[in-house]
């Protein structure tokens, strides 16, 4: 008993959480709560960065589009302001989109928004317009010369002239996975770092809902599994999936030897299994015992 | 029965509507701006968001209910980059940029702006040089594209034309032109620094030889005083602005390499940002040479007038940038 308890475990494995740990970093507030920051993932923010700039070309190509019919119909005399307002246009376009929506309260282009992300300084300082300038005009090394030296530069240099250009925007292009925050270079330079924000709904408890009573469940059933099979137990509640709810019954029912009764379903045999666990497991917890897991004999 | 007795299911009924509310005021100041809310919601936002670091805190201690700790978690966060975030106006960040921010970045970065314009200067006196040693150098410094007829072959007559204009139209639209391209060079010449400064480096001697290998032509033609006026009266702000992009770059690069007594990572973030200021800077600066590009330029044809423009310009933006001032250094 004293051996398990002095024994020190190692760290539970993942398992079903929806995030690798390794992406959280702890960000302490003035009042001393720890939140849990998860960065973003690569491919969400591949992902953000293609939704940007589909919409910059989108904007420009309306622009275009739009300069083109003004000549049209009014005619020679507005081809100076025409082109004077593209020009402006696409600059800001290019240099200032991605700037002018980081700096709202928001800290994130529509791409960013759209899969959950925003910007943030790693001190958790307030995120200024100098880091958010930096962090932009870095793009130039990122993504702008890369790009420039395909389409333009790569036919001038030659064979080993563009390999070697190529290696050197390799390195700028695949920064991010070189580094453990997944920093790109503009990140770098600015002091700054892309985390998840998303916006989620406090769904229904589902220890609160009116439900059967006739499964009861002893404490000693209860008492065969710990927090890691709460949680998982939880996800199947959620998702309400049969199959899996019929399986994941079963097992249960196994592990603490109980037949199915008869009329008995796997959904409301679960919610009673989830409530008397939770219950059992929230009111060791009070005592200071949280079980993590079904092999914690503690 | 059961449900009576569950501790974080009662804590969860107490706390939930002050969540909601947070949750509520967050959403609509979000989606515009701290103005979209009245003041008692301003004033219950600091208050809403500490109870709800608190829910947070007793419920990763009582609750197992992993997705009310997840939405907790998630309410927190953005509560703290709304509460902890920059408060000020947009207009009130615009002032203190010009009126602090930006000369005293520009003061900070004065040794890397000095070696910036050391560089230009270099540039200029080896490409004056060996162009007017063998006018044939003249091809390699300035591409045949920007030199537009100009070069060692042309005649004086030709070369005079191109500094004094006769018409003026089109003029804005050449200004913007001239403005987007520079401003565009010098993002480039401060996003390359951060590779240990030496392409910015080059940038910026390119940029003094060019210049230095055109004063060779017009002066071996007895032009060199009116092309003076010609380069100056938008050079002096442009090339200045383009030494500094080149200081910004050098900032960060040199950083990169030497990161000093922080750790690199930190010591990149506040170069990185006080580079940034200057950069913003150079951008307006880029502006203002357009405009005296574009449009001063064509419009003055007088050489002395065009000189009186650029000394004036020089020494607006030195007084502006170096001068201390007694609120900038608080």
């Amino acid at each position: 008993m004293s051996a398990a308890d002095t024994q020190a475990r190692p760290a539970a494995p993942v398992g079903r959480e929806p995030y690798a740990t390794e992406r959280v970093r702890e960000l302490v507030t003035p009042e001393g709560i720890d939140l849990k920051l998860r960065l973003a993932e690569m491919s969400e923010r591949a992902t953000a960065f293609l939704i940007d700039g589909a919409i910059i070309i989108g904007l420009l190509l309306g622009m275009t589009l739009l300069a083109f019919l003004t000549l049209v119909s009014v005619g020679r005399s507005s081809v100076e302001i025409t082109a004077i307002i593209w020009m402006l246009m696409s600059f800001f376009l290019r240099n200032f989109y991605f700037m002018a929506f980081e700096l709202t309260p928001r800290g994130a282009t529509p791409g960013k928004r759209a899969m959950g992300l925003r910007v943030a300084t790693r001190n958790g300082e307030p995120l200024g317009f100098d880091a958010i300038f930096a962090r932009n005009a870095m793009r130039e090394l990122e993504l702008f010369l890369p790009l420039s030296f395909l389409f333009v530069y790569g036919r001038e240099v030659g064979g080993w002239g563009a390999l070697a250009g190529l290696v050197w925007c390799a390195i700028f292009v695949f920064f991010p996975l070189f580094n453990r925050d997944r920093l790109r270079v503009g990140d770098f330079v600015a002091g700054t770092w892309v985390i998840r924000s998303p916006k989620r709904a406090l769904e229904l408890d589902l220890a609160a809902g009116e439900r059967a009573t006739s499964i009861v469940i002893t404490q000693a059933e209860a008492d065969v599994y710990g927090v890691r099979e709460l949680s998982v137990l939880e996800d199947v509640l959620r998702r309400k999936d049969p199959e899996t709810m019929r399986a994941v019954a079963a097992r249960i029912r196994g592990k603490i030897k109980r037949a199915k009764a008869h009329g008995e379903t796997d959904q409301a045999f679960l919610e009673a299994y989830y409530l008397a666990l939770r219950t059992r497991l929230e009111g060791r917890m009070l005592f200071g015992h949280k079980r993590r897991d079904k092999h914690d004999k503690a | 029965m059961k449900e009576l007795t569950l501790k974080s299911h009662r804590f969860r009924k107490e706390r939930e509507a002050e969540w909601r509310k947070l949750e509520d005021i967050l959403a609509r100041a979000e989606a515009s701006s701290a103005k979209a809310l009245s003041d008692d919601e301003i004033i219950a936002l600091p208050v809403l968001y500490r109870s709800a670091l608190s829910s947070l805190s007793v419920a990763r201690a009582i609750s197992l209910d992993q997705s009310l700790i997840a939405y907790l978690e998630s309410l927190c966060t953005r509560a703290y980059f709304f509460v902890y975030g920059t408060r000020t106006t947009f207009l009130k960040r615009i002032i203190a940029f010009f009126a602090r921010d930006w000369p005293a970045a520009a003061r900070e970065l004065w040794l890397e702006t000095v070696i910036a314009v050391a560089l230009t200067l270099l540039g200029v006196v080896v490409a004056y040089m060996l162009t007017t040693r063998d006018s044939t150098w003249f091809y390699s410094f300035v591409e045949p594209t920007l030199a537009s007829g100009r070069g060692p072959a042309a005649s004086a007559e030709e070369l005079r034309s191109t500094l004094f204009s006769e018409e003026a139209s089109g003029l804005s639209i050449f200004a913007t032109f001239l403005f987007t391209h520079n401003a565009q060079i010098a993002l480039l010449a401060f996003a390359l620094g951060f590779v240990f400064c030496l392409p910015a480096a080059y940038l910026v001697l390119y940029n003094g030889m060019m210049l230095g290998a055109f004063i060779a032509v017009f002066t071996s033609k007895g032009l060199g005083v009116e092309f003076g006026g010609w380069v100056l009266i938008h050079g002096t702000t442009e090339l200045f602005a383009i030494a500094l992009s080149g200081a910004a770059g050098f900032r960060i690069g040199w950083t990169l390499a030497f990161p000093g007594s922080l750790s690199r990572v930190e010591a990149m973030s506040a170069a990185g940002r006080k580079a940034a200021i200057v950069m913003t800077g150079v951008v307006i600066m880029l502006g203002v040479a357009g405009a005296l590009e574009g449009v001063g330029r064509q419009v003055i044809n007088d050489t002395g007038v065009r000189y009186a423009i650029a000394a004036l310009a020089m020494l607006l933006w030195l007084v502006y940038l170096y001068v201390p001032r007694e609120d900038a250094d608080r």
